[in-house]
């Protein structure tokens, strides 16, 4: 086990550094620095710097080193002081959008997971139990929908319903008025009146992917000597189903968390522009438009490694669940 | 057969099934799916709607008719009853328009209006254009008998263009942006997966530590940040050929993941060794051995990355940092419907969605079948 957690824990940091390399890089290739950037902005408030002047902010932000230097002082300024930089168009650290932006997606991420299993697993397991039943044909169907419909015309469909029907677009995690307003238990009851259509949306297209591979799995279990013997001593169905089959059929879905939340981070960006939600997804996409370089790179960067703690977090649990996996 | 029914066992020679070559066993598993069957016809019809983009429409994309913003898709009908006279006669036709203002919003709509039909041709003469930039023409299959009549059966977007002709010419772009796209993908899988699987050892283990990298990493941010650093200054073709290659620099990921592991499996077979053995290069081994033996399940594979990339392509360019108008692509015309208030509106720039739906479904299962089809177990 020790070693296993080794090997995994290596293969993260060697992942890690890949993300901040891709990161650094989507903040190097627009032309210009942060310096050409500030003291444009400097220039249109009618401030003049001189050539000394804007130097010294180069040196100062390191700046004037070449690429791995600015690489190096980019990576050790975030881990030894948390600063990601200056955001150009908020003139704020960035450190200061972002954490916000952050655990507000992670909250909505989470929640659509949750809610994607709890949905997929009686649906998954009731459609290889009563296999070519209507219920699996509709539990079929509606997992080919989930891969087919792109997750923002979802979206926009679920507004464009609910317009139609109430009037209001389901924006936003929040209504305007608790803008601002403290963490109380009427905003907490807003939020999650809110929470449902993102998270709706969201869990659907995992949700038909899970249910597939669910299914095809068990099917592959119930015809196993061990169910038929269980069966023959007398175990209730249901309690059989549940006990074995499922168990077995699980592990395969487990690890397949790992591929999950990387598409559930990418989904979340595209639905969260389009339901205008206050997570990183909007911020980002404003901050590339913009070329707020230092912005965008500390979304990628953060979106990358929760990702890849994902992705960690269920090998570890797969381990946990399936000793073939930790004695390999 | 049953006229000889004491010869011996070389009559199952002459069952067409022993006989038949790879292709032929391939494509008659492939029939037994019936959807995926279906779904392939859709398919071709797709890319013929590609393929013959100009002629189909009834519009080019770019025409805009100023008079007509966000007027309704027009009901279509063969036969029309004249209101004064009550005499029914088959005249193929859509509604005209009436316009209304809104009492309260004073806002101008259009309603279709059954008492002024707009009389269908086919093959109407049109504005001479050219069919790929090339063929001269001056026929369209089918639009209004007059050019000036207002034609839109899937609605007017804000400026007035047709979201039937856009859709139809937008076919082009998604449907070559999946398919150019899972070309250059297909390039770098089986080189790339080849080689691992063919070397094995440390190159093996290099090539699954970067795949594991990249399939840990969320997509979108990622194409977006690249997308957002291309020179904006570059032309939209460009932009295309550009969006394409980042669209399939994570996407060989998974067709390098099938080749390999069939290579593996193979380089044990007796016959890859019998020829390694006989001294034969081993690009030969690969090319002549090997690699016919893997190509129904990259064939397979190839189709399923298609949908995944029209999907990716459609979200960057919704999002805005994929292709840029004055490009057509499904992706580009769902721009439109980005708020909710312009959809509330104008449901119908909804309708290219229903496009990207259909297209990818039927890749999908077409897929499906191809996979089922190419597993030698499954007979």
């Amino acid at each position: 086990m020790a070693l296993f957690l080794l090997r995994r824990l290596g293969a993260m940091v060697a992942t890690l550094v890949a993300i901040s390399l891709i990161a650094f890089a989507v903040i190097e290739l627009p032309p210009g620095d942060f310096a050409t950037a500030y003291v444009a902005a400097m220039q249109a408030n009618g401030v003049v710097m001189t050539e000394e002047e804007i130097a010294g902010l180069r040196a100062a932000y390191g700046l004037d080193g070449g690429l791995l230097e600015r690489y190096a002082a980019w990576i050790w300024a975030i881990l030894s002081r948390g600063d990601f930089g200056q955001s150009f168009e908020w003139r704020q650290p960035v450190s200061d959008l972002i954490w916000g932006r952050v655990g507000m997606s992670m909250v909505v991420e989470l929640t659509a997971l949750v809610v994607m299993w709890c949905v997929a697993l009686p649906i998954g397991v009731y459609s290889a139990v009563r296999r070519y039943t209507v219920g699996d044909y509709a539990a079929t169907l509606f997992g080919f929908l989930g891969l087919a419909v792109p997750n923002f015309l979802l979206a926009l469909g679920l507004m464009y319903l609910s317009f139609r029907l109430t009037g209001s677009a389901l924006s936003g995690l929040n209504d305007d008025r608790f803008i601002d307003a403290p963490w109380d238990a009427a905003r907490i009851a807003d939020f999650l009146a809110h929470l449902w259509a993102p998270v709706l949306v969201l869990a659907t297209a995992g949700m038909a992917h899970l249910i597939r591979v669910l299914r095809a799995n068990l099917l592959d279990e119930l015809n196993k000597p061990y169910v038929v013997a269980a069966r023959a001593r007398g175990l209730p169905e249901g309690r059989l189903i549940w006990k074995y089959p499922v168990r077995v059929a699980l592990n395969p879905l487990v690890s397949s968390i790992g591929l999950l939340l990387p598409t559930l981070i990418s989904s979340s960006v595209v639905v969260g522009v389009v339901m205008s939600l206050p997570t990183a997804g909007p911020l980002l996409l404003r901050a590339l438009m913009s070329q707020d370089t230092y912005l965008a790179g500390a979304f990628i960067l953060l979106m990358g490694t929760l990702a890849i703690l994902g992705t960690v977090i269920s090998d570890l649990l797969l381990a946990l669940v399936d000793p073939r996996v930790r004695h390999r | 057969m049953s006229a000889a029914p004491l010869a011996p066992p070389v009559s199952s020679m002459a069952d067409p099934l022993a006989t038949a070559s790879g292709w032929r066993l391939f494509w008659l598993r492939f029939r037994r799916h019936r959807v995926a069957f279906v779904s392939l016809w859709i398919v071709v019809a797709l890319y013929g709607v590609a393929a013959f983009a100009e002629f189909l429409a009834p519009h080019p994309p770019d025409r805009t008719m100023g008079r007509y913003t966000y007027a309704p898709p027009q009901p279509f009908g063969l036969f029309w009853t004249d209101p004064t006279t009550g005499e029914t006669a088959f005249r193929p036709h859509v509604d005209g328009y009436r316009v209304e203002i809104d009492p309260v919003a004073l806002r101008r709509s259009f309603v279709p209006d059954a008492t002024r039909p707009v009389d269908v041709c086919l093959f109407p003469r049109v504005e001479p254009y050219r069919l790929w930039g090339v063929v001269p023409l001056e026929h369209r299959l089918f639009g209004p008998c007059d050019p000036n009549d207002p034609f839109f059966l899937f609605g007017a977007d804000r400026l007035g263009r047709d979201v039937l002709s856009r859709t139809i010419h937008g076919t082009r772009i998604s449907l070559s942006v999946g398919l150019i796209g899972v070309a250059l993908s297909l390039l770098l899988g089986i080189a790339i997966g080849g080689a691992a699987g063919y070397v094995g050892g440390a190159l093996d283990a290099a090539v699954q530590r970067v795949s594991e990298v990249l399939r840990s990493l969320p997509t979108i941010p990622l194409w977006l940040g690249l997308a957002a650093a291309l020179p904006r200054e570059w032309d939209p073709l460009t932009i295309y050929f550009a969006i394409t290659v980042l669209l399939s620099l994570i996407g060989w990921i998974e067709l390098a993941r099938v080749v390999r592991g069939r290579f593996l499996a193979l380089r044990g077979e007796d016959f890859v060794l019998a020829a390694r053995i006989e001294g034969m290069h081993p690009v030969r081994v690969v090319m002549r051995h090997m690699v016919p033996q893997v190509t129904s399940h990259v064939i397979a594979t190839a189709t399923l990355a298609i949908p995944a990339m029209i999907l990716a392509e459609t979200a960057l360019s919704f999002l805005g940092l994929g292709l840029q108008p004055p490009l057509v692509s499904w992706g580009v015309l769902l721009q439109e419907a980005q708020n909710i208030r312009s959809v509330a509106a104008a449901p119908w720039l909804f309708l290219p969605g229903g496009a990207v739906v259909l297209a990818v479904l039927c890749l999908n299962f077409l897929g499906d079948g191809l996979r089922d089809a190419a597993d030698p177990y499954d007979v």
